[in-house]
Order: structure tokens, then C-alpha cells, then sequence
């Protein structure tokens, strides 16, 4: 099971976040989870919707990268987000994901709000093997 | 690092300090606030001052802190013949920017419907995560916003014709091009124009306090005439729409600047040349964007209008409602400045730096030519904020720019655990300032500890005279996201 912690020493004004993970399919679930937590607090998002995700980049980074740019794009485009995702990441190359995501949409009544994502920033970022599982550091622009 | 003090409030990090600076860094602050800047500042200037094709220094203002890539506070001029442009050096929220407001109300006048004022706004203008817009737009209207700017909307009866007169750049920078945006960009973005965001953005009633007046005359021209007066604050930028514009072209540089055998200190500098065809299409793209913010901030304008309208029971116009100035703080611009003798053109990229031209300078509106243009710098929601001009000096020093905002000394995790959102909204009631926020975590976050005093970052840009002091300003109503 991932886990991830909130950087606080990095980027004052953003949000920089490691992420770990068993395997890469767990970084990347863990990698939305986080997200959606940024964004809102899950507890009060009704999981009505899913959604599949298909991407494919040219580096395993690079695959995270675009990873949460779409979850930030689904935010702003039809007010979802996705606290659970099933992944499955092919290291390729080309490097691709599958997933399943599991979410809702923002209710402006409901749901308690946190901070807007604006992007992902390559400021520190990287993803590695660490020991038997993997890290990812994210500095997101909120 | 070793930083060499050269004159009042101004330290210098020579090109001995970091492999591959091609010009010094320069960090305008004074001791306290200079002793207060975290290391981000000085690792991340001094890589921008390695970027190639930068002139004369590379510069942070006394509101720096950590950012991504470019510290915030940070301005760099690069050639346009054979300089860079990049993303970092502009932030994801392209022409993010401040907006004031003058009223002829006093604060006795609005003191009485404060909370049902603050309550229509925060109902009329969305704030927060996954918030639409109410101007429905097609594509193709769309398009049009990305090349008009705010003129789009006053032609579309969202503002005053005079409004374009008091905004940076007329509110339309040249040399947008919509075809080199994203469906993406475009899809992501469409459906918000006419909304606040997050973070530090916010919707602010504001007053001026007595002794706030520092300069009668300049406050004058701003139509500022005495304590009590009533002002609307705004500070938003292009939301969806600009942060894809740069996440899309951050992709693009990350790629491109190998074929130009460029290599970066922090891949967030990602760059490509400013005459490349990378280097134009996100000119043009990142233009695009800055318009639509200028539409963005002139719709939230014609919202708080019809608002204050039928709050008050009068016209807009019989309030007074007229709009001061509206600047960037987030943008690279073509100009052109004065380098060792030399008169070139540049690309002036500020990020979290306001542009601060002097009196007399082309693009200061006709009513300010005398005074320099209006620099608005935001504090903190607890706080207040500031209105200055624009010198000669800061045409000398610091390519014409200044300071944006007071600048964060705390993490947004360590202000939440400081204090709770609900119980800042009470502590600030009691003092008088209404408080409607779409997140409570997020008011919290904005608490006025995590910030520096603004008041000091004020004091170094008036000392330096890269702004003139002319108005104080302090909060009574804000609406968040």
C-alpha cells in the first residue's frame, strides 16, 4: 500500500509531496489518491462516477507527469476527482498506463473544498527505484 | 552563498558563486528581510542568472521566496535576438495580476451591508476548486477572447470603455496566436472565464485608513482623495486555460531545449530560443492566455459592478466604480531597455514581479504619464494591501519592475496547523473584516503570519525608488476560493 507525505521545507506557496510506492502500479494509485486529497477531502465526494484512462510517454517520469496533468484537467473540465484508480504501467518503451479510476463530481454544497491544482512543475521532480519499492517527488503549483 | 552587500537594501551574488552564471544575481531586501529569505531564493536566481542570453543580472525582489524554477520575485531580461523564454520564468498562471477599484462610498456607508455585500459577491463571482464561469462561450468565441482581451468583453457589454484605458497593455498584449494553443488548453479552460480560483486569489473591499494617504498629490491622480474612501481589490489569472497553455509548452522545452544544446540547473528552466519555432508558438500561446486573464479580471469587474449596484440601490457609475489600474505580475514582455549604453530589446520575464514603469513611459495611461504607472501589491487577507507608482529609477535598476505582493515565510501545511480555518474567519470578523471563503483550509493557509510584513517590503521598493509609496490600504470584506 503507497503512502505519500506533504514536503513542507520545498516551494513555499505550492504543495511538494513524496510519493511511495511497492511497485509502480501502487505509485501511481497512490499518486491520484494524493492529488484528489490536495484537492478536496474524499469523504465528501459521492463515488458515482468511473472513468478509464489510457496514456503512453516516452519515459516512466515523464508518464507520471502526464498522469496527474489529466487529473488535473478532469478537475477543471467536468469538476471530477478520483481518490481510487487501479493502474496498470507498462514500462515499455514506449511507456504506457492503463487505469480505472473511481470518483465523483464536486458538489459545491457538499464537498469540502482544499486547494485548486494549477500543474504539475518539474521543480525537484523525479521518480526512482528506492530499495525494493519506488519514489516519486511532485511539487504541484496550487 | 556569499552575498556582497553594493548599496542600500541591494546584495549581489557574483558569477564566482555557481558553475555557469553568466551574469550576477541580484536580490533587492533589506538585512531582516534578506535574513529571512529561504535558500530556494539564492540556489534558484542564481541558476537563472545561467540561462543563456541574459543581460545585466538576475534579479529577485524583496517579496522572493522559494518558487518552481524562477524564485517568486523573480525578473530576468534575456536578448531577443539570441536570448531564451521559458515557462518557469512566467508561472503556470499566465498574467496572473492584481485589479483595483475606486467608489465614492466611505466606509460609514458600507459598513451597514458589509455581510450582505460579501455574500452577493461570493454568490455572483465562483471561487474554488472545479468553479465554472457565467460567461458561456463557443470555441470560436473563445478564440476571440485569446486575441481581444478585455476588449472583447466591453465590446460584449462587460465593462466600461474607459476601462481598456486604465489597463496594462490597453488589456490586449500584442502577438497572441490562438492557433498555436492546444484543444486541451482550450477545453480545460473555456468554461471559466469569470471565476476567482484558489490560493491566494481573492475579491477584496478594502478602505483607506487614516494616515494611509502617503502621497496627496499621486493619490489624487488615482482618484484617491481621503480616509474612508472604499476601493475593490481583485487578484486572479487565466485558471485552466493559462496553467495548460504552460504545462503544455514546459512538455514541448523539455524536449526542444536538447536539440538546442541547452541544459538547465533545474529542469523547471526548461527554455528554448525566444526567435526559435518552439520559442514563438508559446509567445504566442502564453499571450493568448495573458489576454484571457485580462477578460477573466474585466468580467469579475462587471460582476462586482451590477453587485454593488443593487446592493447599494445606485448605478455603478453613481458609486463611483471606476477602474484605477489593472497590472500583471506573471508575463515576459518585448521591451525595450537601456543595457550598458546600449538601447535592446527584450524579453522581460517577471514572475511574481509587477512592472513598475516611470512617469513619461509609453503604456502608462495618459491620466498617470505624470506620476508613473500604478503598481498594485497585494498583502496578505489579514493585512492590507498597497498602491505605488512607477519611477526612472526602476527603468535604470530593474528593467522597470517591483514588488507583487508581501511574499510567504510559511509553508501552507504550517500555517493550517497554526490556526483553523473557522477560527480565523472569527478572530478576523471581530476586527471587522468579513470573510466568505469556498475552502476553510484555504483561509487558513492565508493567514497573515505567513506572510512577511508588508509594510517592510513596501519600505525597501520606496527606499530603492523602484516604486513610490502612495496609498495604503486596508481589508473589510474578502471573498476566496
Amino acid at each position: 500500500m503507497g503512502r505519500y507525505q506533504v514536503v513542507e521545507a520545498v516551494a513555499l506557496a505550492d504543495c511538494a509531496m513524496d510519493i511511495e510506492g511497492d511497485d509502480l502500479d501502487d505509485l501511481f494509485a497512490t499518486a491520484a489518491r494524493a492529488m484528489a486529497e490536495l484537492m478536496v477531502d474524499p469523504a465528501t465526494v459521492a463515488t458515482t462516477v468511473e472513468r478509464e484512462v489510457a496514456l503512453e510517454a516516452p519515459a516512466l517520469d515523464r508518464l507520471l507527469y502526464d498522469w496527474l496533468d489529466e487529473l488535473i484537467f478532469l478537475k477543471d473540465r467536468e469538476a471530477l476527482v478520483f481518490p481510487g484508480a487501479e493502474v496498470r504501467v507498462e514500462t515499455g518503451p514506449p511507456c504506457r498506463l492503463r487505469a480505472r479510476l473511481r470518483g465523483g463530481v464536486i458538489d459545491r454544497e457538499r464537498t469540502a473544498l482544499r486547494a485548486d491544482a494549477k500543474a504539475v512543475t518539474f521543480h525537484q521532480f523525479h521518480l526512482e527505484r528506492r530499495g525494493a519499492g519506488w519514489h516519486a517527488r511532485v511539487v504541484i503549483d496550487i | 552563498m556569499k552575498t556582497i552587500p553594493v548599496a542600500e537594501c541591494i546584495w549581489e551574488i557574483p558569477t564566482s558563486e555557481k558553475a555557469g552564471m553568466l551574469v550576477p544575481a541580484r536580490i533587492y531586501a533589506s538585512d531582516r528581510l534578506l535574513a529571512r529569505m529561504d535558500q530556494g531564493v539564492f540556489d534558484q536566481v542564481t541558476n537563472v542568472a545561467c540561462l543563456p542570453g541574459i543581460v545585466r543580472a538576475a534579479l529577485c525582489m524583496p517579496d522572493g521566496h522559494w518558487g518552481y524554477g524562477f524564485p517568486i520575485g523573480g525578473v530576468a531580461a534575456f536578448r531577443s535576438d539570441t536570448g531564451v523564454i521559458s515557462p518557469g520564468g512566467i508561472g503556470f498562471d499566465i498574467n496572473c495580476g492584481m485589479r483595483v477599484l475606486r467608489t465614492t462610498l466611505t466606509e460609514a456607508e458600507v459598513r451597514p451591508r458589509l455581510r450582505e455585500l460579501v455574500d452577493a459577491l461570493f454568490a455572483a463571482v465562483p471561487a474554488g476548486v472545479g468553479a465554472k464561469g457565467f460567461v458561456r462561450l463557443d470555441e470560436e468565441r473563445f478564440r476571440e477572447v485569446m486575441v481581444e482581451g478585455a476588449g472583447w468583453c466591453v465590446r460584449h457589454g462587460y465593462g466600461w470603455p474607459e476601462d481598456l484605458a486604465a489597463t496594462e497593455g490597453r488589456g490586449c498584449l500584442p502577438g497572441a496566436d490562438p492557433s498555436q494553443v492546444s484543444a486541451r488548453a482550450i477545453a480545460r479552460g473555456m468554461d471559466q472565464l469569470g471565476t476567482l480560483g484558489s490560493g491566494n486569489h481573492y475579491l477584496e473591499i478594502q478602505v483607506v485608513p487614516e494616515g494611509g494617504i502617503h502621497d496627496a498629490a499621486a493619490a489624487r491622480a488615482l482618484g484617491i482623495e481621503r480616509p474612508g474612501q472604499v476601493l475593490v481589490m481583485l487578484h486572479c489569472g487565466s485558471r485552466g486555460f493559462g496553467h495548460q497553455v504552460g504545462t503544455d509548452y514546459l512538455r514541448t522545452f523539455d524536449q526542444a531545449m536538447r536539440g538546442y544544446g541547452i541544459t538547465v540547473r533545474d529542469r523547471e528552466l526548461a527554455c528554448a530560443p525566444f526567435r526559435s519555432p518552439e520559442g514563438q508558438a508559446y509567445f504566442g500561446a502564453m499571450t493568448a492566455a495573458a489576454n484571457t486573464a485580462f477578460a477573466n479580471r474585466q468580467v469579475i469587474t462587471h460582476r462586482v459592478r451590477e453587485v454593488m449596484a443593487r446592493v447599494f440601490g445606485r448605478d455603478a457609475r453613481d458609486l463611483g466604480l471606476e477602474l484605477i489600474y489593472d497590472v500583471c505580475h506573471n508575463t515576459a514582455k518585448v521591451e525595450r531597455h537601456e543595457v550598458e549604453g546600449q538601447v535592446l530589446e527584450l524579453v522581460v520575464h517577471r514572475k511574481g514581479a509587477t512592472r513598475a514603469f516611470g512617469p513619461g513611459a509609453e503604456d502608462v495611461p495618459e491620466a498617470y504619464r505624470a506620476i508613473g504607472q500604478p503598481v498594485i501589491i497585494g498583502g496578505s487577507m489579514e493585512t492590507g494591501s498597497a498602491l505605488l507608482v512607477g519611477t526612472a529609477q526602476a527603468m535604470r535598476e530593474t528593467f522597470g519592475s517591483t514588488a507583487h505582493g508581501a511574499g510567504r515565510t510559511m509553508s501552507r501545511h504550517q500555517a493550517k496547523r497554526q490556526v483553523w480555518g473557522e477560527t480565523l474567519v472569527e478572530q478576523m470578523a471581530a476586527r471587522g473584516i468579513v470573510v466568505r471563503a469556498a475552502s476553510k483550509s484555504g483561509v487558513a493557509e492565508e493567514a497573515g503570519f505567513a506572510y512577511k510584513d508588508l509594510d517592510e517590503v513596501v519600505d525597501v521598493v520606496h527606499r530603492l525608488d523602484i516604486s513610490r509609496r502612495v496609498v495604503s490600504l486596508r481589508p473589510i470584506g474578502n471573498i476566496k476560493g
